[in-house]
């Protein structure tokens, strides 16, 4: 393990994310539609940073734009003070649909970063399965992503992006396609993972246990056109067990965010939801079925 | 120590390995586990076996019932000119160049086709350029090509080998088009984030995530480049298998028809299969 330990580049603390007045409108033919606006968030070197929100909030949209694949349409967003341009290897992406290359093995996967970068292959091949010990999936190196199963998949996944050695890790619902037993354990993966690098992380999710139990700050948005609405510190201490879930503090902390978000859901859902829609299963029959009123 | 990164690998069937066990009950397992294949190949020999006696049945009693069998072979006069033709170099002659023109204008195919879909699907602008051309000849059958082709090159070889590079070419273009077009964007972003640059995608993303498709162009590209050159061998050609089965009518020579049209299915037969071959060893993340 610490030889493990010693083989993963750990770098002096980096990875300062920081998004200023950031707005962002994509253009339709009824004009342009504001998806994110005058949002401003920071991310500390080493920190793990969660956005929760509605679907539909721009939460992944954002975090497009820290990865480079989206331009801001006002605002900046900088890592280290210099402004991102585009994707790159400093900033890993871990994506909710695992985006593993069917036609590479585990381990080629993994290796698929340091070969960019023009790593020899032994050395490349080497690193590759240091980081697969990590997660566990030494033995699987040689299979192809078709063959394992969904947590598998993310782990190689995070591993792959963690590979080049990233400055920040960039997860969009990295586990929401996952079963809840494999997400808790996905989830301690990661954090272990976190504290042995002590990299900057932005989660996105819409699981409200999942931040609160990962992060060191939350911050919440708001129905669309997306903006900060909250920011939540998380002073549970680490590392977190998973018994923690059932602290005082713990269900504290859900039931504020939870009240945030059930708030910003009614909004985003907009006219179909009314207090009488929320009642409709009470609605009277008078004995018929449902199919014979209609 | 505090919590281990290592989680539980979770089991795979793959790597459970198989317990000792007899060969008599290796065999009966086998035999459990191919049952399904077996009991295809079994009904598929049969299947063929019924098709013959009733050709067969057909043709000796000279059946004739709104298609007249009066001068059709039958099956064992077709073996014999088989038997006969085998040893005839002449014959063999007009396999060999059937093949031959068939792997050079499939081959030219594949080599202009399968880049050229590529770079179509990539850029924009080349696609632009090139596809409203390609949509206008694609609908014209190789065969309608015939006259010009002749008028086009000045051997009847080359002329046949242009019109089965034209019968397999749009097969080959229009599928790596479509595979292009169906990449993964979110496998590209993968890419890009890892520090992938503009061509390193090309050769790891576009081109692996085309590849299936790829070969679904070039079977149907291989099914299509026979049909043409049979076609064109007979109207324009002076050996061939399509000439030697054209001939064999002309020289009344029935048993010959049946043998060059047999032939024929099994070269085409044969040439998929090969192509089939070479997808399984190119794209063995596919393999099931």
């Amino acid at each position: 393990m610490i030889q493990a330990e010693r083989q993963v580049d750990i770098r002096p603390p980096q990875g300062h994310i920081e998004v200023e007045d950031f707005a962002l409108s994509y253009e339709t033919i009824e004009g342009s539609v504001e998806a994110v606006s005058n949002t401003r968030i920071h991310v500390q070197p080493g920190e793990f940073v969660s956005i929760v929100g509605p679907s539909g909030c721009g939460k992944s949209t954002l975090l497009n734009a820290v990865a480079g694949f989206l331009k801001p349409t006002s605002g900046t967003v900088t890592v280290d003070g210099e402004a991102v341009n585009g994707p790159s290897a400093q900033r890993g992406m871990v994506f909710q649909q695992y985006s593993l290359f069917p036609w590479k093995t585990v381990r080629e996967n993994v290796e698929f970063g340091l070969k960019m970068r023009g790593m020899p292959r032994a050395q490349r091949e080497r690193a590759a399965r240091t980081l697969l010990g990590l997660a566990g999936l030494e033995a699987f190196e040689k299979h192809y992503p078709e063959r394992l199963s969904g947590g598998m998949k993310q782990r190689v996944g995070i591993v792959r992006a963690l590979a080049t050695g990233p400055k920040v890790l960039l997860l969009d619902e990295p586990f929401g396609a996952l079963d809840a037993q494999t997400r808790v354990i996905m989830q301690q993966i990661l954090t272990n993972l976190w504290q042995r690098l002590k990299i900057s992380v932005l989660f996105v999710t819409h699981d409200i246990d999942e931040a609160i139990f990962l992060s060191d700050r939350v911050y919440c948005m708001t129905a669309r056109p997306g903006s900060i609405k909250a920011e939540i510190p998380i002073p549970l201490e680490r590392p977190r067990q998973q018994s923690m879930m059932m602290s005082s503090e713990f269900l504290a902390l859900k039931r504020g965010l939870m009240s945030l978000i059930r708030e910003e859901s009614l909004k985003a859902m907009g006219g179909e939801i009314t207090d009488l829609g929320m009642q409709g299963l009470n609605i009277d029959l008078h004995g018929h079925s449902l199919a014979e009123i209609l | 120590m505090t919590t281990t990164v290592v989680a539980e690998a979770e089991p795979s069937p793959a790597l459970t390995p198989a317990p000792k066990r007899s060969l008599g009950t290796l065999a009966a397992r086998w035999y459990r586990l191919n049952k399904e294949s077996l009991r295809a190949v079994a009904i598929g020999a049969i299947s063929l076996f019924a098709f013959l006696v009733v050709w067969h049945l057909l043709t000796t009693y000279r059946v004739v019932f709104f298609v007249r069998f009066t001068n059709v072979p039958a099956p064992l006069e077709v073996y014999a000119s088989f038997t006969k033709a085998i040893h005839d170099p002449k014959f063999l002659l007009h396999i060999v160049l059937s093949c031959r023109r068939i792997l050079i204008g499939f081959s030219l195919a594949a080599v202009v086709g399968v880049p050229l879909g590529l770079v179509m699907g990539r850029f924009k602008l080349i696609h632009e350029i090139i596809f409203p051309v390609a949509e206008v000849l694609r609908p014209i059958p190789a065969i309608a090509w015939v006259p010009m082709a002749i008028m086009l090159w000045p051997t009847n070889e080359q002329s046949i080998v242009f019109i089965t590079f034209l019968g397999s070419f749009f097969p080959i273009l229009v599928n790596t088009l479509h595979g292009m077009s169906l990449v993964d964007p979110v496998l590209v972003r993968a890419a890009q984030c890892l520090g992938a640059r503009e061509s390193s995608i090309f050769r790891e993303v576009y081109f692996p995530a085309s590849l299936p498709h790829i070969f679904t162009g070039l079977t149907v590209g291989m099914g299509v480049a026979w049909v043409s050159l049979i076609a064109a061998e007979m109207i324009s050609g002076q050996y061939g298998i399509g000439y030697f089965t054209w001939e064999a009518y002309s020289l009344v020579q029935y048993a010959d028809i049946a043998l060059g049209m047999i032939a024929i299915g099994v070269l085409g037969l044969g040439s998929s299969l090969l192509i089939r071959g070479a997808g399984q060893l190119v794209m063995p993340w596919r393999m099931k």
